[in-house]
């Protein structure tokens, strides 16, 4: 690794990255790296993509955006064969080409990079990008002839990887490499990456928009899947805008804006920022006071963590996925038992000596919004209203004797789901039938409607398109002018900064810093979720970081 | 954004799937016997009025679906709480001695009236005492439940056959059977009850616990979808890391849940001990708790279903022994494999048909649809 820090800083790559607008390689007569005509795919009566035209350039970077459900994912798996479209035509590099599976695919040369990587953990680097491209009966030579390749892709894509690291042990930011180099180690010359900054702190997706372009300059197509504006502004050159299966638009992205995105997208103004009024803080509802899990592996999950919350104000914990905020508040809603250190909610302390409940959670009103909402939040063969009541359904709301009463929670869900907008309004559909924005307004619902105290909200916005997102913000903004303390947990900074009044930020358990949302920016907050000590290493390694793609917050 | 399977009636899920899964078995078994030169159409002639043909066959018949009821409803209720209680043939033999141990002790002091009730919590307690252990062991200790209750299913048997040989056999006697119950230890049989109103029937071993099994179907009901307990039980079933979110503790759930799938197959021991044989013997469980899986499975863990099922498992055991005795090409094992097509077809590939049907349902109904359209 010491070889690659030194030699790094005299590598072109390096350098500030051209303007999107950059020349290139292959405009003018060159046919389209990839042509998609008139494609049609439904599910049953769902019709998932309607008529869709895509033209990509070669070597330029394609963003594709739209909400959730908008066919995005869809016409993606089209293309790389996982399903097989009901009309319409792919061409390859001007070529009509068949794909019927992805051994097509790879063959007429598209590569993916998955949202969840496909890496074996327990293999080194190098096996896993020779994995399903072996060749000959004996190992040992392909693992050379594997290493020799993967030595000149890193070479000459400038991505640099330990070939012999086990690929479970290295960070994400390097796992994602790795799944690029394992495209690219398969010959491919179109590479799609499908949601790709969504596991990655700031630095880490500086790093992989300087990857994409020194990709595009060695004549790489990319294609980028993401519901961020933000990215789509820096770093592709065309975008395609999808909505309800949909292609709405084409903009070649120096010429249009993030206001006209969002517009596309959801089909009407959006409001980007949040209006909210200057807290009115009251009494402390929350003090957390050296609050520490240590998990069955021995690691400290939670270090020794201590903050509080007061009526009035929303919290926000900032931070890169599995840094503890996942735990911190499990360990708060009773759900882990904790190691040591102490927490008093509304009053009443909680050790490991005298554990919480989640019941006796709820009846101090206390209302936790988790977040996994499919895993932890609701039963998915539940009917709506049954999920509607997980939690409170030992409330004498809901029961008469020793029976529950059907009539009563009905007329209770219908209520919740007029209140809070749920589509379709039909308490006895299966809670798998809603879209996920609408799931996630059912357990907003169910949590909110009690007028907690104290409001524990993790990820309360993750995989909502961004009609549902605005909708979901202004209620956690009303809970916070009623009066409730809310403790929000979000990998998305600008959520965390646009609700928050104070930011705390963790890392590896801890907290290490406290902002005020005031004074927060994104890549102040980015630095702190990595670490000083990894920002100085950052900026050792990679000295044109700086002068990189430029982010600018919202 | 209206889910696909919306389009689709309940009733093509409920009901017309596991007919045509019915109908596959009975298909694949009408070319096996087409093989050994049975004309299948009398074979299955032979069947449904060996079942139903006449009033002993319908006594018999509503008397094997009475065990599979019990059975069925003590899998489905673990099943709810994500549970495979494969131990209901030994809840079932220690549900019997429960029941038997009880009458045995009162049946010369009390009246019928206070040993029926007696009797039912007795098997009750000692099914779901049965059950408990690996409960415990799985909720506790993380032991496999599949793994306990199978071989608490072997521990059952064996103490059963000690007590018998040893301690309850009645002495002066060779063979392991306790002494005949009282009178008043007795169910009485349906013929018996029939004839008190002075219907006459054919005796039969149908006896009153019938009726106790149409009224669990009912209660079975009632506490899965109308208790906040039944509801816990469906929650940790169908999702237990929601169930922890939800101030739900499992091990709890888990306990309740295979106690009362316990106490559901300690019932079978009512019919087969109190009911029938009017003594406590060997055996009487032969193996009604392993087809109460089946009988589950079929009937979707509901009660209705489970009536529905239990009636065609009836319907086989007691048309199954009228082939074999009228048809001598046919041996009790083909009855045995017929029953196992049902099984493998209902249970096993219960969803081989489900894409097939749907898909016919939608053209059959787009179909409809599309004339209708034009004249209007």
């Amino acid at each position: 690794m010491a070889d690659t820090t030194n030699s790094s800083p005299g590598r072109p790559a390096t350098g500030p990255v051209p303007a999107p607008s950059a020349p290139a390689p292959s405009g003018g007569g060159a046919p389209p790296a990839i042509e998609l005509r008139h494609i049609s795919k439904a599910f049953g009566s769902v019709r998932a993509n309607r008529d869709v035209c895509l033209t990509v350039k070669a070597g330029t970077i394609h963003g594709i955006i739209g909400e959730n459900g908008a066919g995005k994912s869809t016409l993606m798996s089209i293309l790389y064969g996982f399903y097989e479209a009901d009309s319409g035509e792919i061409l390859i590099g001007g070529r009509p080409v068949a794909i019927r599976s992805s051994r097509d695919a790879i063959a007429a040369g598209i590569g993916m990079v998955h949202q969840h990587f496909m890496l074996v953990d327990t293999m080194s680097v190098v096996e896993n990008i020779m994995l399903g491209a072996e060749s000959g009966a004996i190992l040992t030579s392909s693992v050379e002839k594997a290493r020799a390749e993967l030595q000149r892709l890193e070479r000459d894509y400038d991505l640099e990887v330990d070939p012999d690291a086990l690929a479970g042990e290295l960070p994400v930011g390097q796992q994602q490499r790795v799944e690029i180099l394992k495209a690219l180690y398969r010959g491919a010359d179109v590479l799609i990456l499908d949601e790709p900054t969504g596991v990655l702190t700031p630095q880490e997706t500086d790093q992989l928009f300087r990857i994409l372009d020194s990709l595009r300059r060695q004549g790489v197509t990319v294609v980028l899947i993401t519901h961020k504006l933000r990215e789509i502004m820096a770093i592709t050159d065309n975008v395609s805008v999808m909505r309800g299966g949909e292609m709405v638009a084409d903009r070649v992205t120096a010429e249009t804006s993030k206001e006209e995105l969002a517009e596309l997208m959801v089909g009407r103004k959006v409001l980007l920022s949040l209006d909210k009024q200057a807290p009115r803080v009251g009494d402390t509802v929350l003090a957390v006071d050296g609050l520490t899990f240590v998990d069955r592996a021995g690691v400290a999950r939670v270090d020794h963590v201590s903050f509080t919350v007061r009526a009035g104000e929303i919290v926000g914990v900032a931070g890169v996925s599995g840094n503890g905020q996942s735990e911190l508040l499990e360990l708060l809603s009773g759900i882990r038992p904790v190691t040591s250190g102490s927490f008093d909610l509304l009053g009443e302390r909680f050790s490991a000596t005298r554990p919480l409940d989640p019941s006796t959670m709820r009846s101090l009103r206390a209302a936790h919004v988790p977040e996994d909402r499919l895993r932890t939040g609701l039963v998915r063969t539940f009917a709506a209203e049954e999920s509607a009541i997980l939690g409170y359904h030992n409330d004498t709301l809901y029961n008469a004797g020793p029976f529950m009463k059907g009539e009563a929670i009905r007329r209770d869900c219908a209520a919740k789901m007029h209140d809070f907008d749920v589509r379709p309004q039909a308490p006895v559909l299966k809670t798998a039938n809603f879209s996920g924005g609408n799931q996630q307004k059912i357990v907003l619902a169910r949590e909110l409607s009690r007028a907690p105290r104290l409001l524990l909200v993790g990820q309360p916005t993750r995989g909502v398109d961004i009609g549902a997102i605005e909708f979901i913000h202004r209620n956690l903004i009303a809970m916070r002018d009623a009066g409730s303390a809310v403790l929000l947990v979000s990998v998305e900074l600008d959520e965390i900064m646009s609700l928050s009044d104070r930011i705390l930020v963790m890392f590896e358990g801890r907290i290490v810093g406290e902002v005020p949302a005031a004074e927060a920016n994104e890549r102040m907050l980015g630095l702190m979720m990595a670490n000083a000590a990894s920002e100085e290493e950052a900026r050792h390694k990679s000295p044109g970081l700086p002068g990189a793609i430029t982010v600018e917050p919202e | 954004m209206s889910p696909p399977a919306g389009k689709i009636p309940r009733w093509v899920d409920v009901a017309l799937i596991p007919l045509v899964n019915i109908a596959l078995a009975f298909l694949v078994s009408g070319v096996i016997f087409w093989f050994i030169d049975v004309d299948p159409l009398f074979a299955v002639e032979i069947i449904f009025y060996g079942a139903f043909g006449y009033d002993l066959a319908i006594g018999y018949t509503l008397y094997y679906t009475t065990n599979f009821v019990f059975t069925g409803l003590a899998v489905a209720v673990a099943f709810h709480a994500g549970l495979f209680n494969i131990g209901g043939e030994g809840q079932a033999y220690i549900g019997g001695l429960g029941a038997a141990l009880g009458i045995l002790a009162v049946d010369h002091l009390l009246p019928f009236y206070l040993i029926l009730p007696l009797a039912i919590l007795l098997a009750a307690a000692f099914g779901a005492a049965w059950a408990a252990i690996p409960a415990y062991l799985q909720a506790y200790r993380g032991s496999h439940i599949v793994i306990t209750t199978i071989m608490f299913n072997f521990i059952a048997a064996a103490l059963m056959v000690y007590l018998m040989v040893n301690v309850l056999i009645q002495p002066g006697s060779m063979s392991p059977e306790s002494r005949e119950f009282a009178p008043a230890g007795q169910l009485p049989f349906m013929h018996e009850m029939l004839g008190w109103v002075g219907i006459a029937m054919t005796p039969s071993p149908l006896n009153l616990s019938v009726v106790w099994a149409a009224v669990c179907c009912v209660l079975v009901w009632a506490f899965i979808w109308h208790t906040r307990w039944g509801y816990e039980i469906r929650t940790v079933g169908a999702n237990e890391t929601a169930a922890v979110y939800a101030g739900i503790d499992p091990r709890r759930v888990v306990m309740l849940a295979m106690c009362l799938s316990g106490a559901l197959a300690g019932f079978l021991g009512i019919n087969e001990v109190m009911g029938v044989h009017h003594r406590l013997l060997l055996n009487f469980t032969a193996g009604y708790g392993f087809t109460g899986i089946a009988v589950a499975l079929m009937g979707r863990n509901h009660p209705v279903g489970i009536v529905l099922a239990s009636l065609l498992f009836g319907m086989l055991y007691q048309g199954g022994a009228e082939l074999a005795f009228e048809e001598p090409k046919v041996t009790r094992e083909m009855v045995v494999t017929i029953q196992g097509l049902v099984i493998l077809f209902s249970g096993a590939l219960a969803h081989m048909m489900k894409g097939p049907v749907e898909r016919a349902y939608l053209w059959l109904a787009g179909g409809l649809q599309r004339p209708a359209a034009q004249e209007g």
